[in-house]
């Protein structure tokens, strides 16, 4: 709700207002999807570098523990 | 939209989404992965040395991805039509819970990913059979056959019939007669599959504009054909055994589900009218779901027996 001041400018009473130099500012819902988002690709991240280790140490085979003879 | 966000200097609310990861998810189309997954394992056991299971994992782990991102990238092309229908419209664009432009970047990024894992991790034969795929799906059945033609699933159904050659291809490194059979099963398999479901869905299909048989040619017609495919598809169910493939009690059970799927059939063709019409196609399309489950599950349960006695 706004209103007319001493003079001609108009105030805005909300103090919770957006304001334009605080960019955008996320509600709730965004925030909490957005979280939501973040763990999955995280998660998503982590079995995938998982997976390709399995496969290096399967197509390295049980050799790839021994050390070279001296 | 909510009041908290920035309006920049043309007017325009730039657009935050508020998708979850399980909008994600469903953009994949689980169900289509689970039987894209099943018949792809039935490949890869198929194969005639015992696939090493960590690179067989990560093989279906991939094909599995690849079918999910052809149905995000279906979803994001038919948005328009999937709105339309009773089916569809609670997917996650027409719902209006994902953009179309993200459920683009998600289908194209995860289709890239999948096919570069596969190569690296089974072999580029697999890979370039993974990319054909999802590229017949997505272009020659989404994007021209499904819009074009009643033949729409006659041809696209070989999208959903690669899978096993995939699978095979991975586990192998080449293209054998015996994932070639398990591609023939699925191709006859899916017509009448598909027109049993437009016999009960022939309004949606109607309203979306999509010339599925029952609109174009007419329910009679279509019943007409899917007692042709089915009599095509039992004998061909039964070919793994025949050629050698499969035991004696797979050419017992592909047999008896090919003559059951044939009695569905027919009940079908002669139910034309009211109720009983639905009820004979409703039993048709979840027998026929039942048929290749049974018929590759006793694929897969009979060759990891047979791989398990001679690996000991």
């Amino acid at each position: 709700m706004a209103y007319w001041s001493g003079g001609l400018k108009m105030v805005d009473e909300q103090p919770n207002a957006p304001r334009e130099e605080d960019g955008v500012v996320l509600t709730k819902e965004q925030a909490r999807s957005r979280r939501a988002r973040n763990i999955a690709i995280g998660l998503a991240v982590a079995l995938f570098a998982a997976l390709f280790y399995a496969v290096t140490i399967a197509k390295l085979g049980g050799a790839v523990a021994q050390l070279p003879p001296n | 939209m909510s009041d908290a966000t920035l309006r920049i200097d043309d007017g325009r609310t730039p657009r935050i989404s508020i998708a979850a990861p399980s909008d994600y998810f469903a953009l994949l189309k689980p169900r289509v992965m689970s039987l894209v997954v099943f018949t792809a394992l039935t490949g890869v056991v198929m194969a005639p040395t015992p696939p090493n299971l960590v690179i067989a994992f990560a093989s279906l782990l991939a094909i599995a991805v690849g079918a999910g991102a052809s149905g995000a990238l279906n979803m994001w092309f038919e948005s328009d039509i999937d709105a339309l229908m009773t089916r569809t419209r609670k997917r996650p664009i027409p719902s209006g819970r994902l953009a179309r432009e993200e459920a683009l970047a998600f289908g194209l990024v995860l289709a890239g990913m999948s096919i570069f894992t596969l190569g690296l991790v089974a072999n580029w034969l697999a890979a370039g059979l993974l990319a054909f795929t999802i590229f017949f799906y997505v272009v020659i059945y989404t994007m021209w056959l499904k819009r074009a033609t009643p033949l729409n699933i006659v041809i696209g159904g070989a999208a959903g019939a690669l899978p096993p050659v995939v699978g095979f291809a991975a586990a192998s490194g080449e293209l054998g007669l015996s994932s070639l059979v398990l591609f023939t099963i699925i191709f006859v398999w899916t017509p009448p599959h598909f027109w049993a479901l437009a016999l009960l869905k022939s309004d949606d299909y109607a309203r979306a504009g999509i010339p599925m048989l029952p609109n174009v040619a007419g329910p009679d017609r279509t019943r007409l054909e899917i007692l042709i495919y089915s009599a095509l598809l039992a004998p061909i169910g039964v070919l793994p055994y025949l050629l050698g493939y499969a035991s004696p009690a797979y050419g017992l059970v592909s047999t008896l589900c090919g003559v059951a799927f044939m009695l569905f059939a027919f009940a079908t063709y002669r139910n034309r009218e009211g109720d009983a019409a639905k009820t004979a196609a409703r039993r048709l399309f979840i027998f026929s779901i039942a048929y290749l489950f049974a018929l590759f599950l006793t694929l897969v349960v009979e060759r990891i027996l047979h791989l398990t006695a001679i690996t000991g």
